[in-house]
């Protein structure tokens, strides 16, 4: 069973009906119980990095997390769920969960392509350029485009932790990994027949970087 | 790079398919459902619901749309129309919509844009504004005006001062419907478009108009539109979204090719 983690940060219908179309059996919740039982765990969100930390706190999720990471537990982050990972978020500065190195920043004013100004939120359909294979990127067509909406984006300290990278203005780190461990920036729940095949390899990923 | 959307844009009434020229005779074109589907098969790259139902009555029909939207296409998708307190918004949500468009309610009561963006975030936050082109004077210097009760009402706002506003108030993006150029296929609003676009941060996706695939070309170069809002063009089958996509990306404007 897969837990989707429901910190009261924004919309959790969307991954449901991803899972449901994979027909992939889940359970949306905060009850520490429910998640150890969990073979694995979804850990979305959407809104602002502050009150999602502070949530995550008063349910005492943080620790969890931080304990599912370090025991092997397959986990996949989603959106603000990967911002929450780092150590550190310009917004709302926020001190979060530390478990990849690396701050959160938000896009610079004044972003250009091409010497048209680019917008924030960057919103839309973007291409993410692997750096490596990575099980739970297999199988994606070449230049496979999935859907963001963010106004800051994930910059960790360590490259090795980088598997995907987009640009927009500048480039940056869209995808991590490390063991047990993948956080994407973009929805896959929200990018068509590619973001649903993500979401199936995390399904039958065994938690190991080069499987 | 960021690609440009193509959004097809279905009106829905009690529960069907419909598509207003200028908001007046509607006809009955099919399941909302089916042809969404079609549309995210064909490339889609988002999809908007506009409810045009009458009674409120009947408002759970559309709820049941959205949730079997929702099971169906895996893109995002918004719903406008009928939507007028943060209870509303919260409803569509949670049947599915990632977005939530305010249009006629926003103008008369703005504070549903920030109330919606404190509860949802502002990503889920779509201002629609329905323009008319009008002589530009003291209250309205653009030229451009804010309509509302599908185009009927003329409210004595301008339209660049209100995109502005929407965007203060926490409105994530913003889509900017030209009633002059509203089913006529004879190209979007250019000037208008590019008034708005580049005067906000938000991402603005321009509407009313479409009828080839140079204009889709000229209003996402020229009318620095984020994404191209399309109806008549697809319904009709005119052109396929594919078709569209594909002469874009031939011109040099990047779309989503993969799907």
């Amino acid at each position: 069973m897969i837990a989707i983690i429901d910190y009261r940060a924004g919309n959790l219908t969307s991954v449901a009906r991803a899972l449901d179309n994979l027909k992939e059996p889940y359970r949306i919740t905060a009850d520490a119980k429910v998640l150890e039982e969990a073979d694995r765990i979804i850990f979305p969100g959407v809104g602002a990095a502050g009150d999602a930390m502070a949530n995550l706190k008063k349910n005492h999720l943080d620790r969890l997390i931080r304990r599912f990471v370090a025991d092997g537990k397959p986990m996949l982050g989603i959106c603000l769920g990967t911002q929450i990972i780092f150590e550190y978020s310009e917004e709302n500065d926020t001190a979060c969960l530390g478990i990849a190195p690396g701050a959160v920043k938000r896009f610079p004013e004044g972003l250009q392509d091409q010497g048209r100004p680019l917008k924030i939120p960057h919103m839309g359909w973007n291409a993410v350029a692997m750096q490596r294979a990575h099980p739970v990127f297999a199988g994606l067509p070449e230049g496979a485009e999935f859907y963001f909406v963010h106004s800051y984006y994930p910059a960790p300290s360590d490259h090795d932790w980088a598997v995907g990278w987009t640009d927009y203005g500048i480039r940056f780190c869209s995808a991590i990994a490390r063991k047990n461990l993948v956080a994407v920036q973009f929805h896959p729940e929200k990018s068509g027949r590619p973001g649903l095949q993500l979401l199936a390899n995390f399904c039958r990923w065994g938690g190991c970087d080069a499987e | 790079m960021l690609s440009k959307r193509i959004i097809p844009c279905l009106d829905v009434r009690d529960g069907k398919l419909t598509k207003g020229v200028k908001f007046k005779g509607n006809i009955d074109i099919g399941d909302p459902v089916a042809v969404a589907k079609q549309y995210y098969d064909e490339g889609a790259d988002e999809i908007v619901f506009y409810d045009i139902t009458a009674s409120s009555d009947r408002r759970a029909i559309m709820i049941d749309v959205v949730r079997r939207v929702a099971e169906t296409i895996f893109i995002p998708f918004s719903v406008g129309g009928g939507i007028r307190t943060v209870d509303d918004m919260r409803q569509v949500i949670l049947a599915g919509a990632e977005k939530i468009s305010v249009n006629s309610p926003a103008v008369v009561n703005p504070s549903i844009i920030s109330e919606g963006a404190r509860a949802f975030g502002s990503q889920c936050v779509v201002l629609g504004m329905d323009v008319k082109k009008v002589p530009p004077s003291r209250t309205i210097p653009s030229g451009y005006e804010i309509v509302i009760n599908g185009g009927r009402k003329y409210t004595g706002i301008d339209a660049l001062w209100w995109a502005k506003e929407g965007q203060r108030l926490g409105a994530g993006e913003i889509c900017l419907n030209s009633i002059d150029a509203d089913g006529t296929q004879d190209g979007y609003e250019l000037d208008l478009t590019a008034l708005i676009s580049t005067n906000v941060q938000i991402p603005v996706i321009a509407s009313g108009g479409a009828g080839k695939p140079e204009h889709l070309f000229d209003v996402l170069t020229k009318g620095c539109a984020d994404a191209a809002l399309i109806a008549s063009i697809v319904h009709y089958r005119t052109y396929t979204i594919t078709e569209l996509k594909t002469s874009l990306n031939n011109q040099g404007v990047k779309t989503r090719m993969q799907w």
